[in-house]
């Protein structure tokens, strides 16, 4: 069919249904429990999404959130509720990467398409069925390539790690030993420490005497700012370099001075403000950030509530494909919505520029990032 | 690895341990006292922690509407028990509600006088989250444990497990999910030799010794008398006259004050959050382990122990740091079980 056939019966199609079929959407995220300080953030994102645009086509979308208290068997429990009862024709969630995994499974039982906002691993589709999972954000390969191509294109040889001692610091250090491998870099320490340590003395004593050009951080969050302390602490002088995971304003805050300089690889929406006019990413995260100042009446200065964001970007782009060829709450429309999802290309967002196939559940690729360097407690934008 | 890293890393350590060894005193004590190994004390010194930072945020802590919640259901549990008495019920009220209800409305009024923009000078905010922290654990004690005193070790390790978890998700609730670090009481350095010691960690080991000293001169008092011969029979003491559970309020209120301390002493030093606490205990359980849970020179200096060996354990191999500090109980276990002599009341168990 061409595209002119195609629009033409999306026309007939549209002419012949009353248009009073709404489109439900269930959201799950993490309001209690130790995955609650990202899932609040992810909570207010999809209320700003909201509040951007609450209908497609002249279809309104109702939206409804339940809390899974950090829980991956809560997480499936709502998912189901949210297929069985609800109806819903979409599910976007959660907070964590194991729950998220759990819907996912779910989701692909029921024939239900779920849009993940964490990075979970690709789920594995059997022959001849259909994906029904698509993931937002940007792969940790990618967002380490990033800032190890950074440090390659400085020439900045020897790089100390040091990291979380979990899969997030593993995931870290996974990406920097790839840039070793391709001879990028040099890695000179890999030292591990727990988010609830006292200290990271000795660690950093390990590191500086393997005297490297700049140091890598794993940590997330607020506790990123530990080693930066102790190495500074030590008058330790070289480049540092992190991830998206430090876009935080108490990581900012607790890490001061000892903080300042530090590079990172972060979704584009964290700049903005900076980014030059024309980039794709500009005009929507301005959007963005307007509707979460309207819903909240504080600015977002995180980098996870733009990926709820974006979930429901893409969902409504292609909610606005799917309501061609079906109506929303049969299981017609589900399939057309999860077709129309992995159709999506080129779609502009505030983290990345997505594009979908069949072929992985994975659509952002090395322009969803870009470099930002801390002065003075703000994010520069530094191409 | 050169002398002074060697240096630099036993001074950490002895900061850290010295401050396992503040909550490893409290642990031990509660224990000899009323039997209950106080799990929830780590989530404690976090809450000192956070209601300091509050204060010094200019905001109004959570900790007085926590500390009037727990007083008002500790009240109630009272007035339950003393239903047939009520001339007791007015006794008993001044002490489970008015006091804490008070030290909260100070809190609060403190916290809105700071939040309208005036700062409140460092002691001040100590001493009176403090005294905010102090009332929390023999609360507890009235709501939790008492109802229950004579019941088995384990009853009371899995309730004290239990209070920890919900603890920790009052304080989750209180203070949201963000970590906090509170300005450095001290920004002097110390010179010895050719080591500099930060003034905050000769802080945390002088205030470690100071109320180690304290602690052993409370035990030559009647009081502290009265809280040994409880520790070492609840019985015969209740024979000669000694209400053990008297005894075990003031082990209750001494571990507050230690849990407190521990908690402000850190705070300058380290991100704090809500659930920080349960590490914190734990590693100083290791401690309270090694001295047997009845030894307070030997819960020192395995709380000591235990932070030397982490601090070097992160140097040569960060990634396996608690294991190789939670693998310490091994052997100390077994040589226990091989030397220890057991008394009737352990068979009684």
């Amino acid at each position: 069919m061409t595209r002119w056939t195609a629009a033409a019966a999306a026309v007939a199609v549209l002419a012949a249904t009353p248009a009073h079929a709404d489109i439900t959407v269930g959201f799950v995220t993490s309001l209690s429990g130790p995955a609650s300080s990202l899932g609040v953030l992810y909570g207010r994102g999809i209320n700003a999404a909201y509040e951007y645009r609450a209908e497609v086509a002249g279809e309104k979308i109702v939206l409804i959130q339940l809390d899974d208290g950090s829980d991956p068997a809560t997480a499936t429990r709502n998912a189901r509720k949210l297929i069985q009862e609800n109806h819903v024709d979409i599910i976007i969630g959660t907070s964590s990467a194991t729950s998220t995994i759990a819907m996912a499974a779910v989701a692909a039982e029921l024939h239900v398409p779920l849009i993940a906002i964490s990075p979970i691993s690709n789920p594995a589709v059997p022959e001849g069925e259909r994906r029904w999972t698509a993931a937002v954000p940007q792969t940790p390969q990618l967002m380490l390539r990033a800032i190890t191509d950074r440090m390659a294109r400085d020439h900045v040889a020897t790089i100390g790690y040091i990291g979380f001692s979990d899969a997030w610091g593993d995931l870290v250090h996974t990406g920097a030993k790839a840039a070793e491998d391709r001879k990028e870099i040099t890695l000179t320490a890999n030292e591990r420490y727990a988010r609830t340590d006292n200290s990271v003395t000795g660690q950093v004593l390990k590191l500086v005497a393997t005297r490297p050009e700049g140091v890598l951080d794993g940590g997330s969050g607020a506790q990123a700012a530990l080693p930066l302390l102790a190495l500074a602490e030590r008058g330790y002088k070289g480049r540092l370099y992190g991830t998206p995971a430090m876009v935080n304003t108490d990581f900012i805050r607790i890490g001061g001075k000892a903080a300042n300089g530090i590079e990172i690889s972060a979704g584009p929406v964290s700049v903005a403000d900076q980014l030059p006019d024309g980039h794709y990413a500009k005009e929507i995260s301005l959007a963005f950030r307007a509707a979460y100042q309207k819903v909240h009446g504080a600015p977002s200065t995180d980098g996870f509530s733009a990926y709820s964001f974006d979930a429901w970007l893409i969902m409504t782009d292609a909610a606005r494909r799917a309501l061609a060829t079906a109506k929303p709450g049969t299981p017609e429309f589900h399939t057309a919505l999860t077709d129309a999802i992995f159709t999506t290309k080129e779609l502009p967002g505030t983290e990345g520029i997505y594009t979908f196939t069949p072929a992985s559940s994975y659509g952002v690729d090395d322009r969803s990032l870009v470099i930002a360097r801390l002065v003075d407690g703000r994010w520069i934008y530094t191409p | 690895m050169t002398p002074d890293i060697a240096a630099l890393l036993a001074i950490d350590g002895v900061a850290n341990g010295a401050v396992y060894a503040l909550v490893a005193i409290g642990l031990v004590l509660i224990f000899t006292v009323t039997r209950v190994i106080f799990v929830p004390f780590g989530d404690i010194a976090a809450l000192a922690a956070l209601t300091l930072a509050a204060y010094e945020d200019r905001r109004t802590p959570g900790t007085p509407a926590l500390l009037a919640t727990l007083a008002l259901l500790a009240a109630a549990a009272e007035i339950i028990t003393l239903r047939r008495q009520p001339r007791k019920i007015l006794r008993t009220l001044l002490t489970t509600l008015a006091l804490p209800l008070a030290i909260a409305a100070i809190g609060w009024a403190v916290g809105r006088w700071a939040a309208a923009g005036h700062d409140l000078p460092a002691p001040i905010r100590i001493a009176l989250t403090l005294l905010l922290v102090l009332p929390v654990a023999p609360l507890l004690d009235r709501l939790v444990f008492r109802p229950v005193a004579d019941a088995s070790i384990l009853l009371l390790m899995v309730l004290a497990v239990a209070l920890h978890f919900a603890l920790v998700g009052l304080l989750l609730l209180t203070f949201g999910p963000e970590g906090i670090r509170t300005a450095p009481m001290t920004e002097a350095l110390l010179q010895l030799g050719d080591i500099t010691i930060p003034g905050q960690t000769a802080l945390i080991v002088a205030a470690t010794i100071l109320f180690s000293a304290l602690l052993y001169a409370f035990g030559r008092t009647r009081t502290g008398r009265a809280l040994q011969a409880v520790a070492v029979n609840r019985t015969g003491a209740r024979i000669v006259g000694i209400r053990p559970g008297r005894a075990g309020t003031t082990a209750y209120l001494i571990g507050s004050l230690l849990a407190g301390l521990s908690g402000i002493l850190i705070a300058p030093v380290n991100t704090v959050f809500y659930d920080t606490g349960f590490l914190l205990g734990l590693l100083a359980f290791v401690g309270a382990i090694i001295g047997g849970l009845s030894s307070y020179p030997v819960t020192v200096l395995g709380a000591l122990l235990v932070g030397l060996l982490g601090s070097f354990a992160s140097f040569y191999s960060s990634a396996y740091k608690e294991v190789l500090v939670f693998a310490l109980l091994i052997p100390v276990l077994l040589w226990r079980s091989v030397s220890a002599t057991h008394s009737e009341e352990d068979i009684e168990e």
